[in-house]
């Protein structure tokens, strides 16, 4: 059975002057566990309503959302969430007071906590920046940080809201690497929010790509069966993939540019 | 270097204006009634010596610190129940939001026929000008912690008590601090005026009882003090929130 299933979810929002915005309208997804899962859609698609839903923020307005069996209700520990700014790390909280936090409040010993924060840090390449602060660091370093607390907090599996969106090409382009070597190494199932095809074809293993938004859903979903080594730009097999997601997600641009005005 | 060139700069700042002084109540107004620097500086002497300074000032002083702290106490928690739930923000936001435009020194009357010309009623209008202004600032503090601070920390397994302790409060000091420190500056507006009118002592009532005997050094050692006393504490305070809370306060 898969790890995380979204039956026919639909999500409305209500506005005070009584017009309703249907975000998206019955979406499905399942994703097996261990799966490294790209959501991959235009501006304004919804794609980012389904991972709140998914992570418990907002509730679904029909439709079930199960994680592990268990419907999501609210927000809990066994689903991780990493956000694209980083207004969600505590700057009055060094990075390992940050990726401590969890544990902290599940009453994890202090010397076991410290310990599991270190060794997350040193996995995202923060080795020896335990007493920095949030504000000290790069915008990369920051979401390693974000990376990290998730991890530490051992979690069944990671939202991932467009995280390296805000990031400059280069910082990007090393983090994907090695949010890739991490999920590896941990088997960790994976929900990955991106408009970017390219980083989609580098971290998933599946692709899905969403209509474009109001009331979208699904279009389809494309299997990535690529190599460590053929995740490059360049490589042929990874340029047949882009023209397959490319051909998929084509009309939805066009559709969603039209529809901004 | 830069720090040295900034304190330099500033002690030259300081000293421009005793210079400015000086230069207009010796040669632009020469009058009895602007007294030199040098004059309010031998006066303060004076009266540092024989222990008036001390006694009336010392009076003041206590009558703010204690009326500053109550005036946080209450404010700081009534802020963030006003900040975290709607139902009591509005209960209590008819109170804050009709009896803020009522200043302090309208108040001092009122509390004079209620309190009496003693500490009662000086401490009270102290509390008075510092609640309000602490409470709004928390409360404002409180409804400004990003949503993803929050969301982050419920995904991450905290509960909702957790929640207020470990993340809505830390983020909301630096917005209390910055409250009480508005709240310092008033106090001195307030504590003088209520001086002015009724006390038995202080640096308010110094200045009045001066007026009355035309000792204008007296009144300017009184003004010399309040501005000293009111940069020494506005310093300290900063320094304080960089001591204790720096990593709190997003000033750099």
């Amino acid at each position: 059975m898969s790890l995380v299933q979204l039956s026919r979810v639909s999500k409305v929002y209500r506005s005070l002057k009584g017009g309703d915005y249907t975000a998206v309208r019955d979406f499905s997804l399942e994703i097996p566990a261990g799966e490294f899962f790209c959501l991959l859609g235009t501006s304004g698609c919804g794609k980012t309503t389904v991972l709140n839903m998914v992570a418990g923020f907002e509730a679904t307005s029909t439709g079930a959302i199960t994680v592990a069996g268990k419907p999501v209700t609210r927000p809990d520990a066994d689903r991780g969430v990493v956000f694209q700014g980083d207004d969600s790390l505590y700057g009055w909280l060094s990075a390992l007071g940050n990726v401590e936090f969890g544990l902290r409040m599940r009453g994890v010993p202090a010397k076991e906590r410290h310990d599991k924060a270190r060794h997350y840090l040193e996995l995202v390449g923060l080795k020896g920046q335990d007493h920095k602060h949030p504000q000290e660091l790069s915008g990369g370093m920051k979401q390693r940080i974000q990376i990290a607390r998730v991890l530490a907090n051992e979690p069944q599996m990671l939202l991932m809201d467009e995280p390296f969106a805000a990031l400059d090409a280069h910082t990007r382009a090393s983090l994907q690497k090695e949010l890739k070597r991490i999920c590896r190494a941990t088997g960790k199932t994976v929900l990955f929010i991106t408009h970017d095809i390219d980083e989609a074809i580098i971290l998933a293993d599946r692709i899905g790509v969403m209509h474009a938004g109001p009331a979208s859903k699904l279009k389809g979903t494309i299997e990535v069966a690529l190599g460590e080594a053929e995740r490059e730009r360049t490589h042929d097999r990874f340029v047949t993939v882009y023209r397959q997601v490319h051909e998929m997600i084509r009309d939805e641009v066009a559709l969603s540019l039209q529809r901004a005005g | 270097m830069e720090r040295a060139r900034n304190v330099g700069l500033y002690i030259a700042g300081f000293a421009s204006l005793f210079v400015i002084w000086h230069v207009a109540a010796t040669w632009l107004i020469p009058s009895v009634l602007f007294p030199a620097p040098w004059k309010v500086v031998l006066k303060a002497i004076e009266l540092a010596a024989d222990g008036t300074l001390w006694e009336e000032t010392s009076a003041s002083l206590g009558r703010i610190a204690s009326g500053f702290t109550g005036g946080s106490l209450i404010g700081i928690p009534l802020g963030l129940a006003i900040g975290s739930f709607p139902i009591v923000r509005r209960l209590l936001e008819p109170y804050t939001e009709f009896l803020r435009f009522i200043p302090a020194t309208a108040m001092i009357t009122v509390a004079v026929i209620w309190f009496g010309i003693g500490e009662g009623s000086k401490i009270f209008l102290i509390i008075y000008t510092t609640v309000f202004i602490v409470i709004i600032n928390t409360a404002a503090g409180v409804s400004a912690v990003a949503q993803n601070k929050i969301r982050a920390a419920r995904s991450l397994g905290a509960s909702s008590a957790q929640v207020f302790f470990f993340v809505a409060l830390p983020a909301t000091v630096p917005y209390i601090l910055t409250g009480m420190r508005l709240a310092m500056a008033n106090s001195f507006v307030t504590i003088i005026a209520a001086e002015l009118v009724a006390a038995n002592n202080g640096l308010g009532r110094m200045i009045w009882d001066s007026r009355m005997y035309m000792l204008v050094d007296q009144i300017f050692v009184a003004l010399l003090v309040l501005g000293l006393l009111g940069f020494t504490a506005d310093r300290l305070f900063r320094w304080g929130i960089y001591a204790f809370a720096g990593r709190f306060s997003p000033v750099t």
